[in-house]
Protein backbone atom coordinates (compact mmCIF):
# COMPACT_ATOMS: atom_id res chain seq x y z
CA UNK A 1 0.00 0.00 0.00
CA UNK A 2 1.32 3.96 -0.74
CA UNK A 3 0.49 6.74 1.43
CA UNK A 4 -2.00 8.93 -0.85
CA UNK A 5 -2.27 11.51 1.91
CA UNK A 6 -0.17 13.01 4.22
CA UNK A 7 -0.70 16.15 6.33
CA UNK A 8 2.86 16.59 8.04
CA UNK A 9 2.87 19.15 11.26
CA UNK A 10 -0.65 20.84 9.66
CA UNK A 11 -2.06 24.34 11.50
CA UNK A 12 -5.03 25.75 10.35
CA UNK A 13 -6.54 28.80 12.10
CA UNK A 14 -9.55 31.00 11.06
CA UNK A 15 -8.53 34.47 13.10
CA UNK A 16 -7.48 33.71 16.37
CA UNK A 17 -9.39 30.56 16.32
CA UNK A 18 -6.98 27.67 16.08
CA UNK A 19 -8.76 24.98 14.35
CA UNK A 20 -5.91 22.67 13.61
CA UNK A 21 -3.32 22.25 15.66
CA UNK A 22 0.23 20.54 14.28
CA UNK A 23 -1.84 17.81 12.87
CA UNK A 24 -0.05 14.42 11.26
CA UNK A 25 -2.24 12.18 9.09
CA UNK A 26 -1.68 9.73 6.47
CA UNK A 27 -3.90 7.47 4.35
CA UNK A 28 -3.40 4.71 2.31
CA UNK A 29 -4.30 4.51 -1.29
CA UNK A 30 -8.19 2.68 -1.13
CA UNK A 31 -8.36 3.37 2.70
CA UNK A 32 -12.11 4.04 3.66
CA UNK A 33 -12.12 6.09 6.35
CA UNK A 34 -14.36 7.73 8.95
CA UNK A 35 -13.74 10.92 10.72
CA UNK A 36 -15.44 11.27 13.98
CA UNK A 37 -15.58 13.58 16.83
CA UNK A 38 -17.97 16.41 18.17
CA UNK A 39 -18.68 19.49 16.09
CA UNK A 40 -16.10 22.34 15.71
CA UNK A 41 -13.16 19.94 16.16
CA UNK A 42 -12.33 20.74 12.79
CA UNK A 43 -13.75 17.20 10.68
CA UNK A 44 -15.01 19.27 7.62
CA UNK A 45 -11.74 21.86 7.64
CA UNK A 46 -9.86 19.03 6.82
CA UNK A 47 -11.74 18.35 3.66
CA UNK A 48 -11.90 21.36 2.70
CA UNK A 49 -8.42 21.74 2.99
CA UNK A 50 -7.78 19.05 0.72
CA UNK A 51 -10.08 20.26 -1.78
CA UNK A 52 -8.26 23.42 -2.27
CA UNK A 53 -11.09 25.47 -0.58
CA UNK A 54 -9.42 26.09 2.41
CA UNK A 55 -5.90 27.22 2.64
CA UNK A 56 -3.17 25.97 5.57
CA UNK A 57 -1.11 28.37 7.70
CA UNK A 58 1.98 26.20 8.43
CA UNK A 59 2.91 22.77 7.69
CA UNK A 60 2.89 20.46 4.24
CA UNK A 61 -0.32 18.26 2.85
CA UNK A 62 0.87 15.94 0.38
CA UNK A 63 -1.31 14.13 -2.22
CA UNK A 64 0.16 11.13 -4.80
CA UNK A 65 3.71 12.09 -3.40
CA UNK A 66 3.61 15.88 -4.37
CA UNK A 67 2.68 18.92 -2.09
CA UNK A 68 -0.83 20.13 -2.28
CA UNK A 69 -0.63 23.55 -1.14
CA UNK A 70 3.21 24.65 -2.75
CA UNK A 71 5.38 23.50 -5.11
CA UNK A 72 9.11 23.15 -5.97
CA UNK A 73 10.35 25.92 -8.27
CA UNK A 74 14.38 26.00 -8.50
CA UNK A 75 14.50 23.78 -5.60
CA UNK A 76 12.42 26.14 -3.49
CA UNK A 77 9.74 25.50 -1.90
CA UNK A 78 6.72 28.07 -2.83
CA UNK A 79 2.98 28.43 -2.44
CA UNK A 80 1.44 26.44 -5.34
CA UNK A 81 0.45 28.15 -8.18
CA UNK A 82 -3.56 28.33 -9.97
CA UNK A 83 -1.99 25.77 -12.49
CA UNK A 84 -0.49 23.58 -9.52
CA UNK A 85 -3.81 23.50 -7.88
CA UNK A 86 -6.09 22.76 -10.98
CA UNK A 87 -3.60 19.91 -11.51
CA UNK A 88 -3.59 18.23 -7.76
CA UNK A 89 -7.37 18.81 -7.98
CA UNK A 90 -8.37 15.88 -10.78
CA UNK A 91 -7.51 13.41 -8.19
CA UNK A 92 -10.26 14.89 -5.73
CA UNK A 93 -13.56 15.01 -5.63
CA UNK A 94 -16.49 16.51 -2.59
CA UNK A 95 -19.43 15.85 -2.09
CA UNK A 96 -21.39 18.85 0.40
CA UNK A 97 -23.83 18.35 3.03
CA UNK A 98 -25.88 20.50 1.14
CA UNK A 99 -25.67 18.75 -2.38
CA UNK A 100 -24.58 22.13 -4.12
CA UNK A 101 -26.46 20.71 -7.79
CA UNK A 102 -26.59 23.54 -10.67
CA UNK A 103 -30.50 24.39 -10.08
CA UNK A 104 -30.39 25.66 -13.34
CA UNK A 105 -29.42 22.23 -14.85
CA UNK A 106 -31.19 18.52 -14.60
CA UNK A 107 -30.12 15.68 -13.05
CA UNK A 108 -28.29 14.40 -15.88
CA UNK A 109 -27.07 17.62 -17.27
CA UNK A 110 -25.16 18.20 -13.65
CA UNK A 111 -23.59 14.98 -14.26
CA UNK A 112 -22.45 15.52 -18.73
CA UNK A 113 -21.69 19.32 -17.90
CA UNK A 114 -18.40 19.00 -15.51
CA UNK A 115 -17.47 15.82 -18.02
CA UNK A 116 -17.47 17.40 -20.67
CA UNK A 117 -16.13 21.15 -19.80
CA UNK A 118 -13.32 19.94 -17.85
CA UNK A 119 -12.46 16.13 -19.36
CA UNK A 120 -12.91 17.14 -22.75
CA UNK A 121 -15.23 14.42 -22.48
CA UNK A 122 -17.73 13.90 -25.92
CA UNK A 123 -21.11 14.82 -25.29
CA UNK A 124 -22.55 11.00 -25.97
CA UNK A 125 -20.20 9.35 -23.80
CA UNK A 126 -20.60 11.87 -21.10
CA UNK A 127 -24.31 10.75 -21.56
CA UNK A 128 -23.69 7.41 -21.22
CA UNK A 129 -21.22 7.48 -17.99
CA UNK A 130 -23.95 9.57 -16.54
CA UNK A 131 -26.70 7.28 -17.26
CA UNK A 132 -24.61 4.16 -15.54
CA UNK A 133 -24.24 6.47 -12.60
CA UNK A 134 -27.51 7.46 -11.75
CA UNK A 135 -28.26 3.93 -12.47
CA UNK A 136 -25.79 2.79 -10.30
CA UNK A 137 -27.19 5.30 -7.41
CA UNK A 138 -30.46 3.85 -8.45
CA UNK A 139 -32.07 7.14 -10.55
CA UNK A 140 -32.28 5.97 -13.71
CA UNK A 141 -35.57 7.25 -14.20
CA UNK A 142 -35.28 10.63 -12.91
CA UNK A 143 -32.54 11.92 -15.44
CA UNK A 144 -34.65 15.09 -16.75
CA UNK A 145 -35.73 16.59 -13.45
CA UNK A 146 -34.46 19.42 -11.87
CA UNK A 147 -33.24 19.19 -8.37
CA UNK A 148 -35.78 21.17 -7.07
CA UNK A 149 -37.60 18.52 -8.29
CA UNK A 150 -35.95 15.77 -6.22
CA UNK A 151 -35.82 14.84 -2.74
CA UNK A 152 -32.47 15.88 -0.50
CA UNK A 153 -31.75 12.24 -0.81
CA UNK A 154 -32.43 12.23 -4.25
CA UNK A 155 -30.53 15.44 -4.80
CA UNK A 156 -27.56 13.75 -3.04
CA UNK A 157 -27.37 10.67 -4.98
CA UNK A 158 -27.18 12.77 -8.26
CA UNK A 159 -24.62 14.78 -6.57
CA UNK A 160 -22.74 11.70 -5.50
CA UNK A 161 -22.70 10.47 -9.26
CA UNK A 162 -21.49 13.86 -10.40
CA UNK A 163 -18.38 13.54 -8.08
CA UNK A 164 -17.86 9.80 -9.38
CA UNK A 165 -18.43 11.17 -13.10
CA UNK A 166 -14.87 12.81 -12.94
CA UNK A 167 -13.18 9.43 -11.76
CA UNK A 168 -11.27 11.16 -8.77
CA UNK A 169 -8.70 8.73 -7.16
CA UNK A 170 -10.03 10.25 -3.66
CA UNK A 171 -13.72 11.18 -2.35
CA UNK A 172 -14.47 13.44 0.62
CA UNK A 173 -17.69 12.90 1.84
CA UNK A 174 -18.81 15.69 4.78
CA UNK A 175 -21.46 14.89 6.19
CA UNK A 176 -23.97 14.00 3.21
CA UNK A 177 -26.73 13.49 5.19
CA UNK A 178 -27.21 15.21 7.65
CA UNK A 179 -29.32 17.93 5.78
CA UNK A 180 -32.07 15.04 5.12
CA UNK A 181 -35.06 14.11 6.70
CA UNK A 182 -34.55 11.17 8.86
CA UNK A 183 -36.13 8.90 6.82
CA UNK A 184 -34.37 9.85 3.61
CA UNK A 185 -30.59 9.07 4.86
CA UNK A 186 -30.41 5.32 4.53
CA UNK A 187 -30.78 5.28 0.81
CA UNK A 188 -27.40 7.68 0.86
CA UNK A 189 -25.53 5.55 3.24
CA UNK A 190 -26.60 2.57 1.32
CA UNK A 191 -25.02 4.38 -2.05
CA UNK A 192 -21.78 4.66 0.19
CA UNK A 193 -21.80 1.44 1.50
CA UNK A 194 -22.00 0.14 -2.07
CA UNK A 195 -19.13 2.33 -2.99
CA UNK A 196 -17.11 1.14 -0.28
CA UNK A 197 -17.49 -2.57 -1.42
CA UNK A 198 -17.04 -1.83 -4.81
CA UNK A 199 -14.55 0.92 -5.42
CA UNK A 200 -10.92 1.23 -4.90
CA UNK A 201 -10.89 4.90 -4.39
CA UNK A 202 -9.95 6.60 -1.73
CA UNK A 203 -12.53 7.53 0.54
CA UNK A 204 -12.70 10.48 3.44
CA UNK A 205 -16.03 10.49 5.26
CA UNK A 206 -17.02 12.76 7.81
CA UNK A 207 -19.79 11.38 9.65
CA UNK A 208 -21.91 11.15 13.30
CA UNK A 209 -23.83 8.30 11.94
CA UNK A 210 -22.10 5.34 13.62
CA UNK A 211 -23.71 2.52 12.46
CA UNK A 212 -22.57 3.47 8.80
CA UNK A 213 -18.84 4.08 10.08
CA UNK A 214 -18.72 0.69 11.06
CA UNK A 215 -20.18 -0.38 8.15
CA UNK A 216 -18.13 1.72 6.01
CA UNK A 217 -14.54 2.41 7.09
CA UNK A 218 -11.33 0.49 7.35
CA UNK A 219 -10.32 2.78 9.87
CA UNK A 220 -12.15 5.34 12.38
CA UNK A 221 -10.77 8.64 12.87
CA UNK A 222 -11.72 10.23 16.33
CA UNK A 223 -11.00 14.09 16.13
CA UNK A 224 -11.23 16.54 19.32
CA UNK A 225 -10.02 20.59 18.99
CA UNK A 226 -8.14 19.47 15.80
CA UNK A 227 -6.16 16.75 16.57
CA UNK A 228 -6.64 13.25 16.89
CA UNK A 229 -7.77 12.04 19.58
CA UNK A 230 -7.51 7.50 18.57
CA UNK A 231 -7.50 5.73 15.13
CA UNK A 232 -8.19 2.54 14.65
CA UNK A 233 -10.36 -0.18 12.84
CA UNK A 234 -14.33 0.40 13.36
CA UNK A 235 -14.08 -2.74 15.97
CA UNK A 236 -11.88 -1.55 18.43
CA UNK A 237 -12.73 2.27 18.14
CA UNK A 238 -16.43 1.21 18.60
CA UNK A 239 -16.13 -1.53 21.13
CA UNK A 240 -13.22 -0.87 23.04
CA UNK A 241 -11.85 2.60 22.82
CA UNK A 242 -8.50 3.19 24.85
CA UNK A 243 -9.15 6.95 24.75
CA UNK A 244 -11.44 8.23 27.74
CA UNK A 245 -12.43 11.22 25.50
CA UNK A 246 -13.17 8.84 22.99
CA UNK A 247 -15.68 6.80 25.51
CA UNK A 248 -17.43 10.20 26.46
CA UNK A 249 -18.06 11.15 22.80
CA UNK A 250 -19.63 7.55 21.86
CA UNK A 251 -21.42 7.62 25.02
CA UNK A 252 -23.08 10.49 24.29
CA UNK A 253 -24.03 10.28 20.11
CA UNK A 254 -25.27 6.80 20.46
CA UNK A 255 -26.17 6.01 24.31
CA UNK A 256 -24.67 2.50 25.01
CA UNK A 257 -22.06 2.10 27.28
CA UNK A 258 -18.53 0.83 25.40
CA UNK B 1 -56.90 78.14 -24.38
CA UNK B 2 -58.18 76.07 -27.03
CA UNK B 3 -57.27 73.17 -28.09
CA UNK B 4 -56.82 72.90 -31.91
CA UNK B 5 -56.15 69.70 -34.27
CA UNK B 6 -54.46 71.90 -36.82
CA UNK B 7 -51.24 72.22 -34.49
CA UNK B 8 -51.55 68.36 -33.46
CA UNK B 9 -51.54 67.66 -37.34
CA UNK B 10 -48.46 70.19 -37.63
CA UNK B 11 -46.58 68.92 -34.78
CA UNK B 12 -46.88 65.49 -34.95
CA UNK B 13 -44.35 64.52 -37.69
CA UNK B 14 -41.57 66.27 -35.76
CA UNK B 15 -42.85 64.80 -32.76
CA UNK B 16 -42.67 61.15 -34.77
CA UNK B 17 -39.38 61.72 -35.65
CA UNK B 18 -38.60 63.02 -32.05
CA UNK B 19 -40.02 59.81 -30.80
CA UNK B 20 -37.41 57.63 -33.11
CA UNK B 21 -34.67 59.48 -31.45
CA UNK B 22 -35.78 59.08 -28.40
CA UNK B 23 -36.35 55.46 -28.81
CA UNK B 24 -33.18 55.19 -29.89
CA UNK B 25 -31.28 56.94 -27.06
CA UNK B 26 -33.01 54.42 -24.86
CA UNK B 27 -32.30 51.65 -26.17
CA UNK B 28 -28.71 52.05 -27.01
CA UNK B 29 -27.87 54.17 -23.83
CA UNK B 30 -29.48 50.91 -21.69
CA UNK B 31 -27.02 48.55 -23.33
CA UNK B 32 -23.95 50.62 -22.98
CA UNK B 33 -25.54 50.64 -18.80
CA UNK B 34 -25.76 47.09 -19.08
CA UNK B 35 -22.48 46.43 -20.67
CA UNK B 36 -20.48 49.01 -18.33
CA UNK B 37 -22.75 48.33 -15.43
CA UNK B 38 -21.25 44.37 -15.79
CA UNK B 39 -18.39 45.59 -16.19
CA UNK B 40 -18.28 47.63 -12.99
CA UNK B 41 -19.96 45.00 -11.11
CA UNK B 42 -16.91 42.49 -11.68
CA UNK B 43 -14.37 44.92 -11.04
CA UNK B 44 -15.94 46.37 -7.49
CA UNK B 45 -15.78 42.26 -6.98
CA UNK B 46 -12.40 42.32 -7.47
CA UNK B 47 -9.61 40.62 -5.00
CA UNK B 48 -7.49 44.06 -5.61
CA UNK B 49 -8.73 46.58 -2.92
CA UNK B 50 -7.58 49.26 -5.23
CA UNK B 51 -9.44 48.31 -8.45
CA UNK B 52 -12.39 47.63 -6.15
CA UNK B 53 -12.30 50.61 -3.94
CA UNK B 54 -11.81 52.83 -6.92
CA UNK B 55 -14.52 51.64 -8.62
CA UNK B 56 -16.38 52.22 -5.99
CA UNK B 57 -15.80 55.90 -5.88
CA UNK B 58 -15.74 56.89 -9.56
CA UNK B 59 -19.48 54.46 -9.22
CA UNK B 60 -20.54 56.74 -6.19
CA UNK B 61 -19.31 60.68 -8.00
CA UNK B 62 -21.07 59.61 -11.12
CA UNK B 63 -24.29 58.38 -9.48
CA UNK B 64 -24.01 61.40 -6.60
CA UNK B 65 -24.00 63.96 -9.73
CA UNK B 66 -26.89 65.54 -11.46
CA UNK B 67 -26.87 63.52 -15.14
CA UNK B 68 -27.86 67.13 -16.71
CA UNK B 69 -24.26 68.46 -15.26
CA UNK B 70 -22.41 64.97 -16.66
CA UNK B 71 -24.84 65.88 -19.98
CA UNK B 72 -22.82 69.26 -20.05
CA UNK B 73 -19.70 68.11 -18.97
CA UNK B 74 -19.53 65.82 -22.26
CA UNK B 75 -20.62 67.69 -24.94
CA UNK B 76 -19.29 71.52 -23.78
CA UNK B 77 -16.35 70.90 -21.62
CA UNK B 78 -14.83 68.11 -23.39
CA UNK B 79 -14.29 69.75 -26.81
CA UNK B 80 -11.99 72.35 -24.65
CA UNK B 81 -10.12 68.90 -24.32
CA UNK B 82 -10.20 68.29 -28.25
CA UNK B 83 -13.31 65.52 -27.67
CA UNK B 84 -15.97 66.65 -29.96
CA UNK B 85 -18.98 64.59 -29.84
CA UNK B 86 -21.91 64.48 -31.65
CA UNK B 87 -25.12 65.96 -29.40
CA UNK B 88 -26.79 61.94 -29.73
CA UNK B 89 -23.57 60.71 -29.04
CA UNK B 90 -22.95 62.71 -25.73
CA UNK B 91 -26.49 61.88 -24.83
CA UNK B 92 -25.85 58.08 -25.28
CA UNK B 93 -22.71 58.18 -23.53
CA UNK B 94 -24.01 60.04 -21.05
CA UNK B 95 -27.33 58.26 -19.91
CA UNK B 96 -25.62 54.92 -20.91
CA UNK B 97 -22.75 55.64 -17.87
CA UNK B 98 -25.14 57.48 -15.33
CA UNK B 99 -27.05 54.40 -15.40
CA UNK B 100 -24.35 51.54 -15.48
CA UNK B 101 -23.78 52.92 -11.86
CA UNK B 102 -27.25 51.55 -10.89
CA UNK B 103 -26.99 48.70 -13.01
CA UNK B 104 -23.69 47.45 -11.96
CA UNK B 105 -25.63 47.37 -8.33
CA UNK B 106 -28.03 44.96 -9.74
CA UNK B 107 -25.53 42.67 -11.34
CA UNK B 108 -23.14 42.65 -7.91
CA UNK B 109 -26.49 41.72 -6.15
CA UNK B 110 -27.86 38.76 -8.52
CA UNK B 111 -23.72 37.32 -8.58
CA UNK B 112 -23.43 37.62 -4.69
CA UNK B 113 -27.23 36.43 -3.85
CA UNK B 114 -25.85 33.00 -5.77
CA UNK B 115 -24.72 31.07 -2.79
CA UNK B 116 -21.22 30.14 -1.86
CA UNK B 117 -21.88 26.56 -2.20
CA UNK B 118 -22.32 26.89 -6.10
CA UNK B 119 -18.89 28.47 -6.30
CA UNK B 120 -17.33 25.47 -4.10
CA UNK B 121 -18.81 22.98 -5.99
CA UNK B 122 -17.82 24.91 -9.05
CA UNK B 123 -14.37 24.63 -7.76
CA UNK B 124 -14.00 21.08 -6.44
CA UNK B 125 -15.43 20.19 -10.36
CA UNK B 126 -11.98 22.17 -11.37
CA UNK B 127 -13.91 24.56 -13.01
CA UNK B 128 -11.58 27.10 -14.45
CA UNK B 129 -12.85 30.43 -13.00
CA UNK B 130 -14.54 31.73 -16.58
CA UNK B 131 -16.14 28.32 -16.25
CA UNK B 132 -17.94 29.16 -13.19
CA UNK B 133 -19.15 32.40 -13.80
CA UNK B 134 -20.36 31.35 -17.59
CA UNK B 135 -21.75 27.82 -16.66
CA UNK B 136 -22.63 27.79 -13.01
CA UNK B 137 -23.19 31.56 -11.89
CA UNK B 138 -24.41 33.56 -14.61
CA UNK B 139 -27.44 31.73 -15.24
CA UNK B 140 -28.40 31.52 -11.72
CA UNK B 141 -27.47 35.54 -11.23
CA UNK B 142 -29.42 36.72 -14.37
CA UNK B 143 -33.38 35.54 -14.22
CA UNK B 144 -33.42 37.68 -10.78
CA UNK B 145 -31.91 40.81 -12.50
CA UNK B 146 -34.37 41.13 -15.55
CA UNK B 147 -36.65 42.81 -13.90
CA UNK B 148 -35.18 45.37 -12.25
CA UNK B 149 -32.60 45.88 -15.11
CA UNK B 150 -36.01 46.22 -17.20
CA UNK B 151 -37.24 48.79 -14.70
CA UNK B 152 -33.82 50.97 -15.42
CA UNK B 153 -34.93 51.12 -19.15
CA UNK B 154 -37.89 52.97 -18.44
CA UNK B 155 -36.74 54.98 -16.22
CA UNK B 156 -34.09 55.72 -18.90
CA UNK B 157 -36.64 56.35 -20.99
CA UNK B 158 -38.07 58.81 -18.71
CA UNK B 159 -34.65 61.12 -18.04
CA UNK B 160 -34.34 61.42 -22.31
CA UNK B 161 -35.95 64.58 -22.48
CA UNK B 162 -33.02 66.17 -20.42
CA UNK B 163 -31.20 65.30 -23.60
CA UNK B 164 -32.52 68.54 -24.84
CA UNK B 165 -30.06 70.79 -23.04
CA UNK B 166 -27.27 69.21 -25.41
CA UNK B 167 -29.24 69.73 -28.38
CA UNK B 168 -30.71 66.71 -28.91
CA UNK B 169 -34.04 66.62 -30.58
CA UNK B 170 -35.90 64.18 -29.40
CA UNK B 171 -39.27 63.66 -28.51
CA UNK B 172 -39.84 66.56 -26.02
CA UNK B 173 -36.90 68.73 -27.94
CA UNK B 174 -39.33 68.86 -30.84
CA UNK B 175 -42.38 69.57 -29.11
CA UNK B 176 -40.45 72.43 -27.46
CA UNK B 177 -39.68 73.95 -30.40
CA UNK B 178 -42.62 73.77 -32.51
CA UNK B 179 -44.25 75.60 -29.18
CA UNK B 180 -41.33 77.96 -28.97
CA UNK B 181 -41.75 79.33 -32.84
CA UNK B 182 -45.85 79.23 -32.97
CA UNK B 183 -46.51 80.17 -29.30
CA UNK B 184 -48.29 76.86 -29.19
CA UNK B 185 -47.81 75.10 -26.15
CA UNK B 186 -51.08 73.26 -25.03
CA UNK B 187 -51.20 70.81 -27.52
CA UNK B 188 -47.36 69.91 -28.03
CA UNK B 189 -46.90 69.31 -24.52
CA UNK B 190 -49.91 67.23 -23.55
CA UNK B 191 -48.65 64.85 -26.83
CA UNK B 192 -45.47 64.44 -25.20
CA UNK B 193 -46.97 63.51 -22.04
CA UNK B 194 -49.57 61.06 -24.16
CA UNK B 195 -46.53 59.65 -26.14
CA UNK B 196 -44.38 59.18 -23.01
CA UNK B 197 -47.93 57.37 -21.01
CA UNK B 198 -48.31 55.23 -23.85
CA UNK B 199 -44.99 53.48 -23.53
CA UNK B 200 -44.31 53.62 -19.81
CA UNK B 201 -47.77 52.39 -18.80
CA UNK B 202 -47.09 48.87 -20.68
CA UNK B 203 -43.79 48.71 -20.16
CA UNK B 204 -44.41 48.87 -16.01
CA UNK B 205 -46.66 45.99 -16.97
CA UNK B 206 -44.40 44.22 -18.59
CA UNK B 207 -41.96 44.64 -15.96
CA UNK B 208 -44.10 43.47 -13.10
CA UNK B 209 -44.79 40.78 -15.10
CA UNK B 210 -41.52 39.92 -15.45
CA UNK B 211 -41.38 40.42 -11.60
CA UNK B 212 -43.48 38.00 -11.13
CA UNK B 213 -42.73 35.45 -13.59
CA UNK B 214 -38.96 35.52 -12.30
CA UNK B 215 -39.20 35.64 -8.97
CA UNK B 216 -41.13 32.36 -8.87
CA UNK B 217 -38.33 30.38 -10.68
CA UNK B 218 -35.96 31.91 -8.51
CA UNK B 219 -37.91 31.32 -5.61
CA UNK B 220 -38.55 27.45 -6.71
CA UNK B 221 -34.87 26.97 -7.09
CA UNK B 222 -33.63 27.89 -3.67
N1 LIG C 1 -14.77 30.20 7.45
C1 LIG C 1 -14.67 30.16 8.79
N2 LIG C 1 -14.42 31.29 9.49
C2 LIG C 1 -14.29 31.27 10.82
N3 LIG C 1 -14.41 30.17 11.57
C3 LIG C 1 -14.66 29.01 10.95
C4 LIG C 1 -14.79 28.94 9.52
N4 LIG C 1 -15.04 27.66 9.17
C5 LIG C 1 -15.04 26.96 10.33
N5 LIG C 1 -14.81 27.76 11.39
C6 LIG C 1 -14.70 27.31 12.79
O1 LIG C 1 -13.68 26.38 12.87
C7 LIG C 1 -14.00 25.33 13.78
C8 LIG C 1 -13.88 23.98 13.12
O2 LIG C 1 -14.84 23.91 12.11
P1 LIG C 1 -15.13 22.61 11.26
O3 LIG C 1 -13.90 22.18 10.57
O4 LIG C 1 -16.29 22.94 10.42
O5 LIG C 1 -15.51 21.54 12.37
P2 LIG C 1 -16.37 20.21 12.27
O6 LIG C 1 -16.58 19.89 10.84
O7 LIG C 1 -15.57 19.19 12.99
O8 LIG C 1 -17.67 20.50 12.97
C9 LIG C 1 -15.41 25.63 14.29
O9 LIG C 1 -15.29 26.25 15.55
C10 LIG C 1 -15.95 26.59 13.25
O10 LIG C 1 -16.86 27.49 13.85
MG1 LIG D 1 -18.43 19.80 9.77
Amino acid sequence: MSRIIEFQNVSKAYGDLQVLKHLDMHVEAGEKLALIGPSGSGKTTILRILMTLETINSGHVMVEGDYLWHQKVNDELVPASEKHLRKMRENIGMVFQQFNLFPHLTAIANIEQPQILIKGVDKSDATNKARELLALVGLEEKENHYPHQLSGGQQQRVAIARALAMDPKIMLFDEVTSALDPELVEEVLNVLRLLAETSDTTMLTVTHEMNFARDFADRVLFFEKGQIVESGPPNEIFKNPKEERTRNFLRQIIGEIP
Amino acid sequence: MNWSWKVVYDVLPQMLEGLVITVQATIIGALVAYALGLILAIMRMSNSRIISLSTYWISEFIRRTPLLVQLYFLFYVLPDLGIFLEPLEAGIIGLGLHFSTYTSEVFRAGIENVPTGQWEAAKSLNYRPYQTMRYVILPQAIPPMIPPLANYLITMFKETPLLSAITVVELFNAANIYSNSHYKYLEPMTLVGLFFLIVSVPSAYIAMWLERKYQRRYARNH
